[in-house]
């Protein structure tokens, strides 16, 4: 079953830079489609060697922009790119419209970057998992930077926690309010602050605001979150920016907070596979098995309260495994 | 690679080829297609025929919708389908919209764009064969 002794077709193709083979594996992932996840396996031992930064923040404070500044730094500085930019899935027909290829600018014979626009689909927990393996993909096939962009809200957020190594908070000038409800979230995982949008007047009072926020709120493994001051439309700050996620990265290798914070995440990821299988088995067999359709008639009839029943499930299970 | 199954979303490349500033076309007709489910790759205005092929290999799209009003559709749609079959996928279907003479539309379809959809035409009909074309119906 372990598929690293020979390397199926598709996970060869990606290794070796066909970007078909990767769109299309990408396309599976989304899509949930279980012949996909031999090929993710299979490329596992070669991932954990790009450099994964998360793009986040509200709405419209210029994302997509500060992204593609930042990739053509990139490319200028013979750095290959891989761009997943996550956009939300209308709740109502499923239906989105990915508008981040809009901004983004290259040479057209620039085959050291990849771009793959991503809808959330809106599946609870889903887009977290679906990024995290579309971001190993880009990893196994040698990108040396991943950039992850997503909207700044509520799971997608969770995304950019589980896959990113370094994340950056896009800001703007006169967010006021906004800075102040979103203190508490972004404070468990900005890394560095960007303050798009710099030109206008008002980026040194955020500044300074976003320096008060970030003294009150003490350093995370001793890490104090850098602020930077951006304009992706004069194309200024970008060095600066990378210069701050750079920065983060020695500090990560220096500080051993790396493989720390690796081992935190590959352990949410596995408790999160555990979790869908025992999820799924667990819906089977309360639709399926008599005994515990018994149970759910009870608890909808309000005889039996949904804790008892879960434990009543949970044990049956545990018998049943050690009947084995 | 197989047909996407009903579950999976199809995913489409709306593009503006060339020189041409009015988009509000293509907007329209991103917005439909969005409402009918779909994901829709929005790449805008001033997309080379190279950007657009590579957006959609990149982005594994099941369609191609070019909207065109400058008059260049001549030169820039055939450009399109050439690119695609050099990158072996003159699978994905490609469809237009805009302002093209009947004379030039027949010439398009003999040379592989798969439908054209002139002023006029309803929002239905597109979302429609929209989706006849990804699911290779027809």
């Amino acid at each position: 079953m372990n598929g690293a002794g020979r390397l199926p077709a598709a996970a060869r193709a990606i290794a070796t830079g066909d970007r078909r083979a990767l769109a299309r594996t990408i396309s599976g992932i989304e899509n949930g489609d279980p012949a996909v996840v031999p090929v993710v396996r299979a490329l596992y031992p070669r991932t954990g060697r790009a450099t994964v930064v998360g793009l986040t923040g509200p709405l419209g404070v210029g994302k997509s922009s500060v992204l593609n500044v930042l990739v053509a730094h990139l490319r200028e500085a013979g750095r290959t790119v891989g761009v997943v930019a996550v956009d939300p899935s209308s709740p109502f027909s499923g239906g989105s419209v990915l508008g981040d290829r809009i901004r983004f600018e290259r040479a057209a014979e620039d085959t050291g970057v990849y771009f793959r626009s991503m809808a959330s689909r809106g599946e609870e927990g889903g887009i977290a998992a679906a990024t995290r393996q579309v971001v190993r993909l880009l990893d196994a096939a040698g990108f040396e930077v991943v950039l992850v962009e997503t909207v700044g809200s509520g799971q997608v957020d969770l995304a950019i926690r589980d896959v990113a190594t370094t994340r950056v908070v896009v800001l703007v000038p006169h967010l006021g309010d906004e800075v102040q409800t979103l203190k508490a979230g972004l404070f468990e995982i900005a890394d560095v602050f960007c303050v798009n949008k710099s030109d206008l007047p008002g980026a040194d009072l955020a500044r300074k605001d976003l320096a008060e926020l970030v003294s009150l709120g003490g350093a995370r493994h001793g890490w104090s979150p850098r602020i930077v001051l951006t304009s992706a439309l004069a194309r200024t700050g970008v060095p600066e920016l990378w210069e701050a996620v750079e920065a983060h990265e020695k500090f990560l290798d220096a500080s051993g907070a790396r493989a720390e914070e690796d081992r935190r995440r590959l352990a949410r990821e596995i408790v999160g596979i555990v979790r869908d299988r025992v999820g799924r088995d667990a819906m089977a067999r309360l639709e399926k098995d008599p005994e515990l359709r018994r149970l759910l008639d009870r608890v909808a009839s309000r005889q039996l309260d949904p804790y008892a029943a879960a434990d009543r499930l949970y044990a049956q299970r545990a018998r049943r495994a050690r009947q084995r | 690679m197989k047909k996407p199954s009903r579950s999976a979303p199809i995913r489409v490349l709306i593009a503006k080829p060339g020189l041409d500033g009015h988009d509000r076309g293509a907007k329209v007709v991103a917005r439909a297609l969005r409402d009918a489910g779909m994901e829709v790759i929005y790449a805008g205005l001033r997309q080379t025929p190279e950007e657009i092929v590579r957006s959609a290999i990149e982005e594994d799209v099941d369609l191609i919708g070019l909207s065109i009003l400058s008059g260049a559709h001549m030169a820039l749609f055939p450009r399109v389908l050439e690119l695609l079959r050099r990158e072996k996928s003159a699978k994905i279907p490609v469809f237009a919209g805009g302002i093209i003479p009947d004379e030039d539309a027949r010439r398009l379809k003999k040379l592989g764009v798969r439908a054209i959809f002139g002023p006029g035409t309803s929002l239905e009909t597109i979302v429609t064969t929209a989706r006849q074309l990804a699911r290779g119906a027809a």
